[in-house]
Formats: structure tokens, C-alpha cells, sequence
């Protein structure tokens, strides 16, 4: 018999590769519980028993279920709403429009440009117009079909033409509604001049010029855990929110004037997070959960569907860019002209901020004589756009490492090559004429990653069609198949930037229990998933000497610990666990001057102990602070940014800057256009890994959801309306997409950063797809001017050309 | 809604008669997925997972009578000898948990013309019978006479899918998809193949470009008869690049493809040319190996 | 309806169940198991694997009528008797293959019963098993390890007890 179903051999048990034996072993010996070692996350027991309570998991006696009516519109004025059809449904026990928040009826992170409910008329897709509270999900969804909401339908104004032709296609946003600087269709603009900017006599300098324009689309967070909260109505008046976000105090702050409420009576719990990845820095259902749970006066629950969370938070700009470069024969980068536009959709989110990253990053990690940059984010009617890993960076790197390619391929130089003459060092100035006072490594990431081993070619005796692109829908069976290799560096900066006046919140208090010092840390920071929670942990042991460390649920019982986003958190909220902890140190230490007449400046304390350098162990600490607690609370603050000049762009705007490189090994089908990414290779430069499995966690995350922007995710708009919102059609990669990522981290200490540490979330995000696409150039000879690139791009289409 | 739980097919038929409006479910990788995003509230749902006889299947040595529900892991496991295009294409479904609960009865049921399970169905040759049964009998609807429009099939309102007959393979089958990622993908497009020495015939099937799943008739014809002309079925000669490059013209012009959110139709059309040199080449290749060894 | 079935080896009831309403959605939300996840609810992510009469499925896309009486098993059940980590469990924590850990449930199932099928899967096996389970944090890199992990602990713990 011919059943020749997949074609396939399995591999040997010996060919395991050796990059997961090495993995094994670096797991057994990872058993260090400081600052350095790899402890196993404190809520990891929890997670593997299913037990971890997530946001949607949360379940009260006599609670309700809220869901929202969205528009099918993206842009319409809204003439009526008549809710008597939902309100008849039996179970159901309220139903609101704007017409019932008692207090403001806009917020917004950085504008309040955003009605909690439709007034009047919807700017895009989903716009919520109305509220249902009924005590089954079914019930719910059915009355919210009954809602009439009789809609004029306005043409969408949605292209980048369209958003800077007011006059004839209209306002987002009428002009007298305006919050902030915005005008026009446009939210925000940001320019950078440095040297003597772009002018013919600059041009004139240089042997080369490359131009282009990119196109990234809008892709979309895909956190797991869908959008979900539980609002209790408290006896006070107020209401207890437990909620999956991203900071809960910017959440209050937001909420609180919209209920109409003191901050004191809205309290925000941390429930348990499934992902975020900017997707939940802003609002979704927590002003909404909390109006029907007022109005009711019973516990609601709202859980969007995956659908629903496609509308339900904004996404990564989509960007239109063009670039043009200036090099010398030698290889000497002369000048960067760039515009990045940035559809910002409906509503401001944090657009400003991604604008100014855009405008002060969008030239690279290079050192650069004359740049211009302008960046600017439209209001349109497509879906919102706001925070996602990467944050403003990621568009530009496409478009400059693009550039990079080009610039190197017409003067004949190797492409790394000619990114290591320009890399920037530390000393240098960035285009905002902020100087570079940390280590930039620019040059020896690209190196190092140059020098990892190159993984074996594909072997042409091997069936097994999973290694292939296409895999297991035997799309090839090596026909067509060429190799391709490409490389890519990426800067991002860290924390909140441009005068932002960030801090973060830590309580640390050390008590004996059951014989034992335990450190009790209390902060706000909301844990997504990135394992800050065990980052505070071995903070609390390295200070304190200590073993066990319970650490809090967040909640807004103390103050801010400001936004788990910008690759902030363990810079600023370890920050200031690690304050909090040296000043109960301290204290102690003092505690036992006091008692026992120390003078030596060389105490610390160690294994549950004050422990002198020169005279060893000194005393118990459970012995030292008996039946007391020493409670400490502290702010942790960087050092202070400034805004960035709207029109020269200059300022210290930045707290740090992160810098990644990576390598990409790519299959491509060049007759199907099917692509298969064979390794993704990192070398990230962390300052000090605080947890070393952790921080190569997030690095191997971060490059993947580079991946999937490189070939696959994204929103598809056509007239404002999203045509693929779900996990069928909006797709991200599997196991099988996502290749082997090897890490190699740099630890080259930051002088200003605790720990000497660096943030390191985003960085991997910003540099890897641009090594994905060089490596699909390399290997089909086209253009590639448009991520995600897709099949078609490939074979028919060849946006950008050969 | 109502949920009728039928113990038996006899009980199954006539819930089907008493409720037509009732919507089949036995995997429910489809009908689940349209109830829980509110796209569907039929004012039944018949679940046929007690129904033990769905999920049986035999085999006499020339057909293969497939039950409606035999999950699609148990036909890559169980069937891949008798009936290679759909195991082949059994294995792109979803993912390994829709495997073990979709099957060929659902995606007939749903007649979308992605489903991976129609291109090998059609490939296998114009004697494939859906067997479709109500209180009033059964009768065997050609695979060609089954699919009627977008999503539409020619299933009477009390009609449910009992089986499916399937000839045994008697020659190579193969069959190709493309997707935007490597893994738990619905087709862009589709191609199934299957050559059928002891007719001498060649059956193709088409998936995801056209308003239903097709075969490419001036294709399997132009083989027929280029094969029979040239002799070499006995022969067993390379067939040439230009037979092949013909074979995938025919196919891609059967095609009717749209532009969509998964794809372009210039794209359908051009890599649907592509699976069909491709999967043509795979299939001969193997035939002629056949032929050698035998002889 | 009211559904009656076995959930982790003890029989379980839900009343006024909604002819439309999921496993999922009784499991998570009528019998007290929300360790099953509803990421997606259109068997697009694995998170709410769980085994139905010891086969492996999307609980997001079993309708509660058709458990009736059947045997359910989910990531609550995955432990040892005695209240431990089982040994899927365990590798991926130990691996760090955890982060927000919403898709954790469902791969522990998937994982547990590749693992059961086959003791030591290549590389490409366990991609090919785990290929309907998304993640959005890790990468898969350390899933990867995880199951090489917990591979490697049986098969060891298997030459010791021989």
C-alpha cells in the first residue's frame, strides 16, 4: 500500500538538540534564591495546580453578569437609544448609557478625550454605547440585542489623506473638543533636529542615499486572558474592583471621577493577570463593571469573549514611514531623514508618549551627524492604538533596519559590519543632544550574535515535513525551499520618559514568625506575567538576609507602583523594594548599636543574622527584633527627564536605553511564499540579570511576538471595521512557528540603575523582526517593504518590488 | 434552546423529524465555537455523541463506510492505508485537540468550503456517497451532487449524516494546504490529488477557492487522457515538466477563488498551480516506484 | 438542564445549565474548576484542555449536555494522591515555563497526555503535540524544556525502579 500520510522520520532520541540539554542542566543548578539566582516564581504552584485566581475566575454569591452593546459603526451620530426592550428581559437588572454615569463622562491615560459611554456619536468600531447587568452571561447578551439604537452612518475617516484633509472629510474629533496640544485630525507631533538637520548641503556629503517607505500593520497584544473584573458595591458607598491591568492607581485616578466617587472609595485589587503586553494600560470594562455594581447594588462580573477583546483595548499604531539615509563610500552614516505616521485611531490613549519615542528612537542605535526626524499620531476612525511592547520603537527599527540593509548592500559592506561602524557608544549623543552616560554595547551585541554557530543546513534526506515550511499541510517537500540569514539591533528606551515624574511604592516589613525572619513586602505593581513578584522576592532575601518573603497582593492600599509597561518595573519598583529593604536594614542594624554597642561600619546581615565582615556572625536577627516589626515605606524615583523640545526635539527626555541584536535563520518557500523561521537568535545587554531564567524568559517571549509581527499578526481594517477579530483569523504563533531562540546576555552594569540592572522586556520586540524580514530578503531577493509579510507578498504582490 | 440527547440512530432520526430546524452536533468544533459568539441560537441542538454507531467504521476491501463522527486523529491513526489523501489531510485540522472530536460528518454538515476533509473526498473519485438518512431511509448522495453553495449542502431538513463511503485507495493520494502559520490553520486554499491506476483515472479536489469545494474536471481529464495516450500508466515514464505544468494551469482555472481576509485570489489561484505540479509529482513519483517494486 | 458527570474522580451536578452553556463554562463557573482557561472559546488557543474519557479536548467546545455521565479530568486533577505536584506540573515550574500562566492549565494536559502516549518524544513530537497550544509569554522555549524535563525525570525515575 502507497499510505504515504506525513512524511516524516522521527528524529533520534540522541539528536535531541543540545541546546535543551544545556537548558536541563542550567534548571538543576538554578537553585540561588537572591538577587542573581533563578528561584521559582512564588505564584508558580498556584499556576501549574490551576488554582491561581485570574481576573475571570473570580466568582461572588449573588453576582450579575455585565456586557457591553458596541457599535457596529465606526463613525456615526448616534440619534437615539431606547433600552426599554432590554429592560424588559426577565434577569436582567439594569441597563445604562452615558446618560447615567454620575460624574465626569471622559477619561483617558494621557487625554480624556474618551467617553465612558457613547454621547452623541461612535469613532470607531466597538464603541461601547450601552451597559447591561443580568444574572446569566445568555441573558445578558440577549437583552443587549434588544437595546434600539437608531445610528446615522457617517463615512469613516480612516486613511492618512483623509485624517490630514479635514476640511473634506471631516473631524475625529470636533476641533473645540480638543484636550491637549492636537489640532487638525492630528493627536500629537513631535519633530527632532540635530547637527544641521537634512539640507542639500548635507546631502551633498553623502556618496549614498537610500530611500524608502515601510508600512507596518496594527497588530494586536493577544494577551491570553481575556479583558475581565469583579466590581463589589461596598456598605461605604464605594466600590472594591478586583481587576487584570496594568496599574491599578492609573487606574483609579481614571475611574474615580467617572463614578463620581472620591479615590478613597474606589479600591482596586490586583487579580490574577493573563498577559498584557500594553494591551491593559488602559481602561476596559473597570468603569463599566463598577456603574452597574453601583447601580445594582450587587457584584458584577464582566468577561469579554475573545472577540469583544479585540475591540475592547487598543492596539500597536499601525505606521507609515519614510526614510531616507546618507552614507559615505567608507561606510559613515551622514544623515537620517525620517516622518512616521502613526494612526492613533479614535482616541489619544498614550499616543503622545509613542510619538515621542518614535521621533527620539526612530533613527536607531547609531551615531548619526545630522538627523530629522518627524513623527506625528492621527485621530482616525480605525480602532484606538496605544501601548504595546515596544511602544513607538518597534515601527521605526523596521524602517531603519531596512535602511541599514540597503545602505550596506549599495556600498558593497557586510550588513553587520556596517551597523558596527556606526553603532553608538556610550559618551555619544543622541539626536536629542541627550548624552549616553550608560554602557551602549551596540557594536559587541552585533558581534556576539555574528558569532554564534549558524544552526546546520537543511538536510535534503530528511522527510520529516514539520522542519519545512507549511509543516504538516506537506505544502513541500524541499521544492522551492531557500535559506536565508539576517540580522537586526534595536534601541528602546526604559521607563516613563520626557519629564514624567515616575516613582514607585514599596512597604517592606520584617517580623519573626514562627522563630523565622519573614519579609513581608506590600507594593502595587501589578504582575503580568513577567515575574516581578519573584524579583522582589530575592531583593527582600539579598537585603534582609532572610529566606522567606511573603509578598503581598497589589492593591491600592499603598501607593503607586506606576505602570508594569516601558520595561520599568524591576528598575523602579525593585528600586524601591530594595530601598524600603536597606532602610529596614538599617534599622535593625541600628537597632542592635543601640542594644549591644556596635561601632563597625562593616555590618550586614546574612542567613538570618547581622553579620560583620572582620568579626562573622554577631546575633540572630530573630533574636535582635523579637517581638517587634520594623516597617518601612519608601518611593523610589530615577533620575529625573525633561520634555523634549516639540520643534528641535531636544532634551534629556530618556531614563535608560535597552539595547538588543539578533539573528534570524529563515526557510522560505519562494514559490508558495511560505516561510519558516529556523532560529532567532538574541544577544541582549541586561546591566544584571536579576533572575537570569527569567530574563531570558522574556527575551525568548519578546522575539517571538517579533515573529509573529514579522509574518503573520495583524488587525485588517478595511472602511474601519476589523474583519479579523478572533484566534482564527488573527493569528500568532505556535509551537511550531517559533523556532529555537538562543540567548547570550550581556551584563554590563548600569551606574544609574539599581542593581546595575537594565529593563529588559521590550527590547528583543523592538530588534527581531527586522532580522526576520532581512532574512525572507535574503532569501527571495524582494523588497519587503510592508510587515507582516504575507504569503502573497512573496509571489504575487512584491510590495516594494525586487 | 432545547438539547436532544438520542441514545439510539433510530432515536436520533426521529428527533431529527420531529425538530428539523435542530442543528446536528457531535465534535462541536463548529456548531460550539457559533453558540458561544452568539452567531447562532437554533431552538435545538441534536447531540448525536451517544450515538456509538457515528463513530465506527469498516472496511470490506474496496470502500471504506467512514461513521459520520470517527474523530480525525482515529482516521490518521486507523486509516491512513485505505484512505491516505484524508489522513493526510486529517492531520492539518485543527489542532491535536480538534482532532480528537471534529470529523468528516461535521465538516460535511458545515459544508464550508475550507474544510480540509472535502479536496481528498472529491479526489477520491466520483464514487465517494455521503449517506444521508431521515425516518423516511437512506439514501447515497454522490460526493459531486453534495455541496450546493457557500456553506450549503444537499441535506433534506430531517436528514442526518450517517456514514460516509469512501473507495479504498488503489493508487498514490496527496494532498497540500496553505496557511499563514505552520501549525492550527484554516486553509487559504487546498489541493487533494489521488491517482486511480485501475481506472485510469485522476481525481483532484479543491479546497478554499471557489464558493464550494470542486474538482478541477478539465484537469483530471486532460491527465486521463494525456497518461492513457502516452502509456504510461504501464510504462511508468516521468510524466515531463510540461504535463505537469499543464495539470496545474487546469487546476488553477476550475478555481474560482475571492479575495479575502486569509488571502488574495490572485494568490489562491497561483498557489493552488503550485500544490498541483507539486502533489502531482509526489504522487507519480511514488507510482512509478510502485510499478518498479512490483515488477 | 441539570448535568451530572465526574469531574476529577468525583461526581459532580449542575442545575439550570443553558442548553448552549459549554463544559468550560461548568466547569468554571457551576462546579468550582476554573483551572481550565477560556482564552478563546473557539478551540483556537488549547487553554481549556482538559481530558473528556481520557482523550484531550477543547472543554470550550463541548457542549455541558454531551458530558453528561462521562469522565472529566482537568488541570486540578493532575496532582499526585497526595496533594503533591505532579510530574508535568512540577517540570514546568521548575523549567520557568511559566509566566502569566494562563495558557499553563491547558498545556499541562496536553503535555500529560503526550507524555503518556510517548515517554520520549523527539523535538518535532512535542511541537507537533503541543502546535494547538498557544502561548503569548514564553516563546515556547521553555515549554520546550519542560518537557524534556519531565521526559527525562520519568525516564530516569524508570531506571531507578528497574
Amino acid at each position: 500500500m502507497n499510505a504515504r500520510t506525513p512524511r516524516e522520520r522521527r528524529t533520534p532520541r540522541a539528536q535531541r538538540t543540545v541546546q535543551g540539554q544545556k537548558n536541563l542542566q542550567a534548571i538543576r543548578q538554578s537553585n540561588r534564591h537572591g538577587v542573581g539566582g533563578s528561584p521559582l516564581r512564588p505564584d508558580g504552584v498556584l499556576k501549574v495546580r490551576g488554582e491561581f485566581a485570574y481576573s475571570s475566575d473570580l466568582w461572588h454569591e449573588d453576582m450579575l453578569w455585565g456586557t457591553a452593546l458596541r457599535s457596529p459603526h465606526p463613525r456615526a451620530n448616534i440619534l437615539s437609544v431606547d433600552v426599554s426592550g432590554a429592560l424588559a428581559v426577565p434577569g436582567v437588572f439594569a441597563v445604562l448609557t452615558h446618560e447615567d454615569i454620575p460624574g465626569s463622562k471622559y477619561y483617558g491615560l494621557d487625554v480624556p478625550d474618551q467617553p465612558a459611554l457613547a454621547i452623541d456619536k461612535v469613532r470607531y468600531q466597538g464603541e461601547p454605547v450601552a451597559l447591561v447587568a443580568a444574572d446569566h452571561p445568555e441573558t445578558a447578551r440577549r437583552a443587549a440585542r434588544r437595546i434600539e439604537v437608531e445610528y446615522e452612518v457617517l463615512t469613516p475617516i480612516v486613511t492618512e489623506e483623509q485624517c490630514l484633509d479635514p476640511r473634506t472629510y471631516g473631524y475625529v474629533h470636533e476641533p473645540h473638543e480638543y484636550r491637549s496640544h492636537a489640532h487638525g485630525n492630528i493627536c500629537h507631533e513631535q519633530r527632532v533636529v540635530c547637527g544641521l538637520g537634512v539640507t542639500d548641503e548635507v546631502r551633498a556629503r553623502a556618496d549614498v542615499v537610500v530611500r524608502g517607505t515601510y508600512e507596518v500593520g496594527m497588530q494586536d497584544q493577544a494577551f491570553l486572558g481575556p479583558e475581565s473584573g469583579l466590581a463589589v458595591p461596598a456598605e461605604d458607598g464605594g466600590v472594591d474592583l478586583y481587576i487584570a491591568t496594568q496599574w491599578l492607581h492609573a487606574d483609579r485616578r481614571q475611574m474615580a471621577p467617572v463614578l463620581g466617587l472620591p479615590e478613597e472609595k474606589v479600591r482596586l485589587t490586583l487579580a490574577g493577570v493573563g498577559g498584557a503586553f500594553g494591551g491593559r494600560e488602559d481602561l476596559s470594562m473597570q468603569i463599566h463593571a463598577c456603574l452597574l455594581a453601583l447601580r445594582t447594588g450587587r457584584p458584577v462580573k464582566i468577561v469579554y469573549s475573545r472577540d469583544e477583546s479585540f475591540f475592547g483595548h487598543v492596539h500597536r499604531h499601525p505606521a507609515r514611514m519614510t526614510y531616507e539615509h546618507g552614507a559615505t563610500r567608507d561606510g559613515r552614516l551622514v544623515y537620517a531623514d525620517a516622518r512616521i505616521v502613526l494612526d492613533g485611531g479614535a482616541y489619544a490613549s498614550t499616543s503622545p508618549a509613542v510619538v515621542g519615542n518614535a521621533a527620539s528612537l526612530g533613527h536607531g542605535p547609531y551615531a548619526i551627524p545630522n538627523v530629522r526626524m518627524h513623527a506625528l499620531a492621527l485621530y482616525s476612525n480605525n480602532p484606538s492604538c496605544g501601548a504595546m511592547r515596544g511602544f513607538g520603537a518597534v515601527q521605526a527599527a523596521f524602517g531603519y533596519e531596512s535602511q541599514m540593509d540597503r545602505l550596506a548592500a549599495e556600498l558593497g559592506m557586510d550588513p553587520v559590519e556596517f551597523r558596527r561602524i556606526n553603532a553608538v557608544r556610550q559618551g555619544d549623543r543622541m539626536p536629542t543632544g541627550q548624552e549616553i552616560d550608560a554602557p551602549a554595547p551596540v557594536a559587541e551585541l552585533l558581534r556576539r550574535v555574528k558569532d554564534m554557530p549558524l544552526p546546520p543546513p537543511l538536510d535534503p534526506d530528511d522527510p520529516d515535513v514539520r522542519r519545512l515550511p507549511g509543516a504538516l499541510s506537506n505544502t513541500s517537500h524541499g521544492e522551492g525551499i531557500v535559506r536565508g540569514v539576517g540580522y537586526s539591533v534595536g534601541i528602546k528606551n526604559v521607563g516613563f520618559s520626557e519629564g514624567f515624574d515616575d516613582y514607585s511604592t514599596a512597604r517592606v516589613r520584617l517580623e519573626v514568625i514562627g522563630g523565622e525572619p519573614v519579609a513581608l513586602v506590600h507594593t502595587a505593581m501589578a504582575e503580568v506575567g513577567q515575574g516581578g513578584v519573584t524579583v522582589h522576592a530575592q531583593i527582600a532575601r539579598t537585603e534582609l538576609g532572610v529566606e522567606q518573603v511573603t509578598i503581598q497582593p497589589a492593591d491600592t492600599g499603598i501607593g503607586s507602583a506606576g505602570s508594569t509597561s516601558a520595561s520599568r518595573q524591576t528598575y523602579m519598583t525593585g528600586g524601591a523594594v530594595k530601598l524600603a529593604a536597606e532602610a529596614v536594614r538599617r534599622a535593625l542594624i541600628e537597632r542592635g548599636r543601640r542594644r549591644y554597642g556596635w561601632t563597625g561600619q562593616d555590618l550586614t546581615l546574612a542567613g538570618g543574622k547581622v553579620v560583620s565582615a572582620a568579626a562573622g556572625p554577631l546575633v540572630a536577627v530573630a533574636d535582635l527584633l523579637g517581638d517587634d516589626a520594623i516597617e518601612v515605606t519608601r518611593e523610589f524615583r530615577h533620575r529625573p527627564t525633561t520634555p523634549f523640545d516639540r520643534e528641535t526635539g531636544q532634551g534629556v527626555g530618556h531614563v535608560q536605553y535597552s539595547f538588543c541584536a539578533n539573528r534570524a535563520v529563515v526557510d522560505v518557500d519562494v514559490e508558495l511564499g511560505l516561510v519558516k523561521v529556523v532560529e532567532l537568535s538574541a544577544v541582549q545587554d541586561v546591566g544584571k540579570a536579576l533572575n537570569p531564567l527569567a530574563v531570558v524568559g522574556q527575551i525568548q517571549g519578546g522575539c517571538t511576538q517579533a515573529l509573529g509581527l514579522a509574518v503573520m499578526e495583524e488587525i485588517v481594517l478595511r472602511d474601519g471595521k476589523v474583519r479579523n477579530a478572533s484566534f482564527t483569523d488573527y493569528l500568532i504563533p505556535t509551537i511550531l512557528d517559533t523556532p529555537p531562540i538562543p540567548v547570550e546576555l550581556l551584563e554590563l552594569p548600569d551606574p544609574h540603575a539599581p542593581y546595575g540592572l537594565r529593563g529588559v522586556g521590550e527590547a528583543p520586540t523592538v530588534s527581531a523582526t527586522p532580522s526576520i524580514v532581512a532574512a525572507i530578503r535574503a532569501a527571495t531577493g524582494l523588497a519587503l517593504n510592508r510587515i507582516p509579510v504575507r504569503p502573497e507578498h512573496l509571489t504575487t504582490e512584491r510590495p516594494g518590488g525586487r | 434552546m432545547e438539547f436532544l440527547r438520542p441514545a439510539t440512530w433510530d432515536e436520533a432520526l426521529a428527533a431529527k423529524a420531529e425538530h428539523p430546524a435542530a442543528l446536528p452536533l457531535a465534535g462541536g468544533t463548529d456548531v460550539m465555537v457559533e453558540l458561544n459568539f452568539d452567531v447562532r441560537r437554533p431552538p435545538a441542538v441534536l447531540d448525536l455523541n451517544r450515538v456509538t454507531e457515528l463513530t465506527e467504521w469498516s472496511d470490506d476491501g474496496a470502500v471504506v463506510r467512514l461513521g459520520a463522527a470517527v474523530p480525525y486523529s482515529r482516521i490518521i491513526a486507523e486509516l491512513s492505508g485505505p484512505l491516505p489523501g484524508l489522513a493526510l489531510a486529517a492531520r492539518t485540522v485543527g489542532s491535536p485537540q480538534i482532532r480528537n472530536r471534529g470529523s468528516v460528518g461535521g465538516n460535511l454538515g458545515a459544508a464550508s468550503p475550507a474544510g480540509d476533509a472535502h479536496p481528498p473526498l472529491l479526489a477520491a473519485g466520483r464514487d465517494v456517497f455521503v449517506e444521508a438518512a431521515s425516518v423516511r431511509g437512506t439514501r447515497l448522495i454522490p460526493i459531486d451532487d453534495f455541496y450546493t453553495g457557500v456553506k450549503r449542502n444537499s441535506l433534506a431538513a430531517d436528514e442526518l449524516i450517517r456514514a460516509v463511503r469512501i473507495p479504498v485507495a488503489d493508487g498514490p493520494q496527496q494532498f497540500s494546504k496553505i496557511g499563514t502559520r505552520n501549525a492550527m490553520v484554516i486553509a487559504v486554499c487546498a489541493f487533494g490529488l489521488a491517482l486511480h491506476p485501475r481506472t485510469g483515472t485522476v481525481g483532484t479536489g479543491i479546497g478554499s477557492a471557489a464558493p464550494t469545494p470542486r474538482r478541477a474536471a478539465e484537469a483530471e481529464e486532460y491527465l486521463r487522457e494525456t497518461l492513457a495516450g502516452r502509456g504510461l500508466w504501464r510504462s511508468g515514464e516521468p510524466l515531463g515538466t510540461e504535463v505537469v505544468r499543464r495539470f496545474g494551469e487546469l487546476v488553477t482555472a476550475a478555481a474560482a477563488p475571492i479575495d479575502d481576509v486569509r488571502g488574495t485570489a490572485d494568490y489562491r489561484r497561483h498557489a493552488l498551480a503550485v500544490m498541483a505540479r507539486r502533489t502531482l509529482t509526489w504522487a507519480w513519483n511514488d507510482y512509478r516506484e510502485q510499478i518498479r517494486s512490483a515488477a | 438542564m441539570r448535568v451530572t458527570f465526574t469531574a476529577n474522580g468525583r461526581p459532580v451536578e449542575a442545575d439550570d445549565v443553558w442548553e448552549g452553556e459549554s463544559l468550560l463554562h461548568v466547569l468554571r463557573e457551576r462546579v468550582g474548576l476554573p483551572g481550565s482557561k477560556n482564552a478563546c472559546e473557539q478551540g483556537e488557543c488549547g487553554s481549556c484542555t482538559v481530558y473528556l474519557d481520557g482523550v484531550p479536548v477543547c472543554a470550550c467546545l463541548v457542549a455541558a449536555g454531551q458530558v453528561q455521565d462521562r469522565e472529566v479530568r482537568t488541570v486540578e486533577g493532575l496532582g499526585t494522591e497526595d496533594g503533591g505536584l505532579g510530574p508535568v506540573q512540577q517540570a514546568f515550574l521548575d523549567a520557568g515555563a511559566v509566566q502569566c500562566g494562563f495558557c499553563t492549565p491547558g498545556l499541562l494536559v496536553q503535555t500529560d497526555a503526550l507524555l503518556a502516549r510517548d515517554p520520549q518524544p523527539s523535538d518535532a513530537d512535542i511541537r507537533e503535540a503541543l502546535s494547538g497550544n498557544l502561548c503569548r509569554c514564553t516563546g515556547y522555549e521553555k515549554i520546550m524544556d519542560a518537557v524534556r524535563l519531565a521526559s527525562a525525570r520519568a525516564c530516569a525515575g524508570r531506571a531507578v525502579t528497574e
